[in-house]
């Protein structure tokens, strides 16, 4: 997955789109692009849509208006585990593991159902076996790889939550809110799990409140705000805009 | 054990028991009895693949069961009204129009699944509760099968494989038992399965992963409904005859609910120890105490079990054999922090 | 012009049945529309109500009205403690999709084996002045049997409406249904308000039950019956909304009393489960919409 392959656009170019719920408007004419590569960081005040904005773009919900491309590719009518395949992950705000199934089974699920719906992929039973492995080593899960997510700590349900995204193989991963209530050694933790995704080249969109974390990490912030793009740029100058420290003063 | 192993060694078990039951008892009430506990093995199966495996409850059973049961019937008279056309037929062999049940409700299945499964699965549930007064509905206003009068089938007078009729269907019972404990136990083993449990405990979560939830469900009530609709399609011949009350029978609904939820809904093995302790009670117990009684029985055990074992008979097993791992365990760390 | 009579007596019988059915839906859209709790059980305690009316005006000479009144506290205190062992049983461990539902098809099962058991399957009926008698308005009849019935049931959901909207547990079942987490920011345990409004929920059903027998003989089997059709009024009418709700059952009525007119009863009850399917496939947020 080089960066050469898509150097012609952009990896994800969101233009125009907006979502109600009823007569709440909760995400406004939002225009974006993400290159390959970035590390970008999505903030903004509880409630001013930045979930909603990721359930648009990964299918679980439908936005009214706009358009999304994905490597060029439009994804307007795709339904969530169709954009899965083309490469969009996410993980959720509140863990979703599978709570009857082992850590073995919850990534078997992502890697039987999209590495190997993908043209061209086959693992055999072995290599899904070696790839949930080597998926829970990168957590540190390998030796609760028998056990059912009940038995598995906060942190630990986080990165199970990661792994499973990562599991799809993805150019492009949303992790919504992957840190919260942890301790700040278990943030910086996952933070090491994020930069090394990014360096093996996955473009990652992290979705976070402990700014310290987002101020680490980002290349680029963005900023939501009642459901309208304020701002977008380089981190350093985004926090300076005054739009944005009213938003947060104001909160 | 592989699947190919599984079917065969269930197969042989089945044809066993098909065979001594057939030379040991002479009694044709063990027949009626024991077919009747078949039947409750594959409706309760075949239940579980949707309420077990991908967790939407389905109280339509009676429905799907009908379908099956109504099904035959109109292929029983089917060569008597081609007669009329001077179209000449033989009359339909049992096992076709087992087949033909089980597509029928298969797609009735698909049907309702298409329209209320993008939904939450209550509505699922509410749409098959419904689903029963209407397919009743329907049998009562279609006169070619009876109506609200019902219709009378006459047996063949000679049964296939030897022995009596009811044997037969004892037999061909059995056999269907067979097959769809094994198609439970192959979906369970499989992608399938893997998919389905991903629905059952998180339908974004599946999504996000790749599972394409809205296409697995709609398997799951296909199967699950052609399955009941097979285990209906004898249902004329062993009633020899067939009226809306008694194929829209509230138990069937209430039992193949009952059953895999007493003994354990997420493997196979649960819905046969249901069946097996509930029909063999049930059949005892109507020859005993009354038959209304009978399911107040039923009725009270699925509460019960519900409330307080969840998990079903094989539940309480396998919490009992993870307790004694966990002491296990523990013993075997402190023996390692002693040395 | 017989068919003409025939077709406004209809709609005109249609009406009066909707308003009934209102009367019957009104707990669900309470338990289900807002409070999430799917309480399929709910014809069974409509059928308890019919039989509590048959069994005392049996014995007392009473007014079967006057009866399903005096019970409405009976049903609310029934309806609070199955809540309570609802919540125990399910909503605390997280487990109400499945496992709730099986809860309340088994009670609803239960219900009528145990209704067999006692009264066995024969139609039981109560007596009142006003079963019999029609109001003739020029070609319209008014049965009074069901007349009754329907302004009584548009009174109760009225006085239903006037106390969500106005009074502060009323206002909090409104808040429940919207958002539990902002209810307790309002310091009042939202189990508490569940629990009142189920008890509320399963208190109109003492009063449904009367207007059933009222209506029509009874056997325990009817109550199945009502499950498409209760569910698909409350679908229908918005899941949550009282105006919606009626509206709705005055629609159901209104088809299934022409279907059983022009193509005969039996076909009816097939009225309400078309209707749900139409609407779950085609809009789910109901007539009111969203």
């Amino acid at each position: 997955m080089s960066a050469a392959q898509t150097a012609a656009g952009p990896l994800l170019a969101v233009s125009g789109l907006g979502k109600r719920f009823g007569g709440f408007v909760a995400l406004e004419n939002i225009d974006l692009t993400i290159a390959e590569g970035e590390r970008v960081g999505l903030i903004g005040p509880n409630g001013s849509g930045k979930s909603t904005l990721v359930n648009c773009l990964c299918g679980t919900l439908r936005n009214e208006t706009g358009s999304v491309l994905f490597d060029g590719r439009p994804l307007d009518g795709l339904i969530a585990h169709e954009r899965t395949r083309l490469g969009l992950a996410r993980s959720f705000q509140l863990p979703k593991p599978f709570h009857t199934l082992n850590l073995i089974d919850n990534l078997r699920v992502p890697l039987l159902y999209t590495v190997n719906a993908r043209p061209g992929h086959s693992l055999s039973d072995a290599d899904v076996r070696a790839r949930c492995e080597e998926l829970l080593q990168a957590v540190a899960l390998a030796d609760k790889a028998r056990r059912l997510p009940r038995d598995l700590t906060q942190v630990e349900m986080r990165k199970l939550e990661l792994a499973r995204a990562v599991a799809t193989e993805p150019r492009l991963l949303f992790a919504d809110e992957a840190m919260a209530g942890l301790s700040p050694s278990e943030v910086e933790e996952i933070i090491a799990v994020l930069l090394r995704l990014n360096q093996q080249g996955i473009t990652i969109v992290l979705i976070e409140h402990i700014m310290r974390a987002v101020m680490s990490f980002s290349t680029r912030l963005l900023v939501l705000v009642a459901g309208q793009k304020i701002a977008d740029g380089l981190p350093q100058e985004v926090m300076r805009n005054p739009e944005v420290e009213r938003a947060y003063l104001g909160e | 054990m592989r699947t190919g192993t599984f079917l065969i060694a269930a197969a042989l078990v089945g044809l066993a028991i098909v065979v001594l039951t057939r030379i040991f008892f002479t009694n044709e009430y063990f027949f009626f009895a024991a077919y009747v506990v078949l039947q409750y093995i594959v409706l309760s199966t075949a239940w579980n693949i949707l309420g077990g495996y991908t967790g939407y409850i389905n109280f339509g059973t009676g429905a799907f069961f009908a379908i099956g049961a109504y099904s035959s019937a109109v292929l029983h008279k089917l060569p008597a009204l081609l007669k009329t056309f001077d179209i000449l037929i033989p009359a339909v062999p049992l096992p076709v129009m087992i087949v033909v049940g089980g597509i029928v409700s298969g797609i009735v299945g698909l049907g309702t699944g298409y329209l209320t499964l993008r939904l939450r699965g209550v509505f699922f549930a509410i749409a098959t509760l419904a689903l029963s007064v209407v397919v009743q509905t329907l049998i009562v206003n279609w006169d070619y099968v009876g109506g609200s009068r019902g219709i009378y089938i006459i047996r063949p007078a000679q049964a296939p494989l030897g022995g009596g009729y009811i044997q037969y269907l004892y037999t061909l019972m059995m056999a269907l038992s067979v097959i769809s404990v094994c198609i439970a136990r192959w979906i369970e083993r499989s992608r399938l399965g893997l998919g389905f449990a991903a629905i059952r405990d998180d339908e974004l979560a599946a999504e996000a992963g790749g599972v394409p939830t809205l296409r697995l469900k709609l398997i799951a009530t296909t199967l699950s409904g052609a399955l009941m609709g097979m285990a209906g399609a004898p249902l004329p011949y062993y009633v020899t005859y067939l009226d809306p009350g008694s194929s829209f029978n509230l138990a069937y609904a209430v039992n193949s609910v009952a059953m895999p939820v007493i003994g354990g809904m997420t493997s196979w093995v649960g819905p046969i120890i249901g069946a097996v302790i509930l029909g063999t009670i049930q059949q005892l117990a109507t020859v005993t105490i009354s038959s209304a009684l009978n399911l107040l029985i039923v009725g009270v055990l699925l509460i019960l079990f519900v409330i307080i074992a969840p998990n079903g008979i094989m539940g309480l097993i396998s919490a009992r054999q993870r307790r004694r791992a966990a002491i296990i365990e523990a013993a075997v760390q402190q023996r390692q922090a002693a040395a | 012009m017989v068919s003409l009579d025939l077709l406004i007596n209809a709609i005109v019988a249609g009406i009066l049945l909707g308003g009934f059915y209102a009367a019957v839906t009104v707990g669900i859209t309470i338990s289900f529309g807002m409070l999430d709790i799917a309480n399929i059980a709910q014809p069974a305690f409509i059928l308890l109500g019919s039989y509590a009316a048959y069994i005392i005006t049996y014995y007392v000479p009473v007014d079967p009205l006057v009866v399903g009144f005096l019970m409405l506290p009976v049903f609310y205190v029934i309806g609070m403690a199955v809540y309570r062992l609802y919540y125990y049983s399910f909503e605390l461990r997280g487990e109400q999709s499945i496992q709730g539902l099986a809860f309340f098809f088994g009670l609803l099962f239960v219900a009528e084996v145990s209704l067999v058991l006692v009264f066995g399957v024969d139609y039981r009926f109560v007596e009142a002045p006003y079963i019999g008698p029609s109001l003739h308005l020029g070609i319209i009849d008014l049965p009074l049997r069901m007349l009754i019935p329907c302004l009584v049931s548009l009174v109760m959901i009225a006085v239903l409406q006037l106390y969500l909207s106005r009074s502060f547990i009323g206002r909090a079942i409104l808040a429940v249904s919207q958002d539990g987490l902002a209810l307790q920011l309002m310091a009042a345990s939202p189990t508490r308000i569940k629990q009142i409004a189920f008890g509320i929920s399963v208190a109109t059903c003492s009063l449904a039950g009367t207007f059933l027998i009222i209506i029509q003989p009874v056997e325990p089997s009817i109550g199945r019956d009502y499950i498409g059709r209760i569910f698909a009024i409350c679908v229908l009418g918005g899941m949550t909304s009282f105006p919606g709700m009626v509206a709705a059952a005055l629609l159901i009525g209104i088809v299934e009393s022409i279907t059983a007119t022009f193509y005969g009863p039996s076909w009816a009850p097939a009225v309400a489960f078309g209707f749900l399917l139409i609407t779950l496939a085609v809009r789910p947020a109901g007539l009111a919409g969203r």
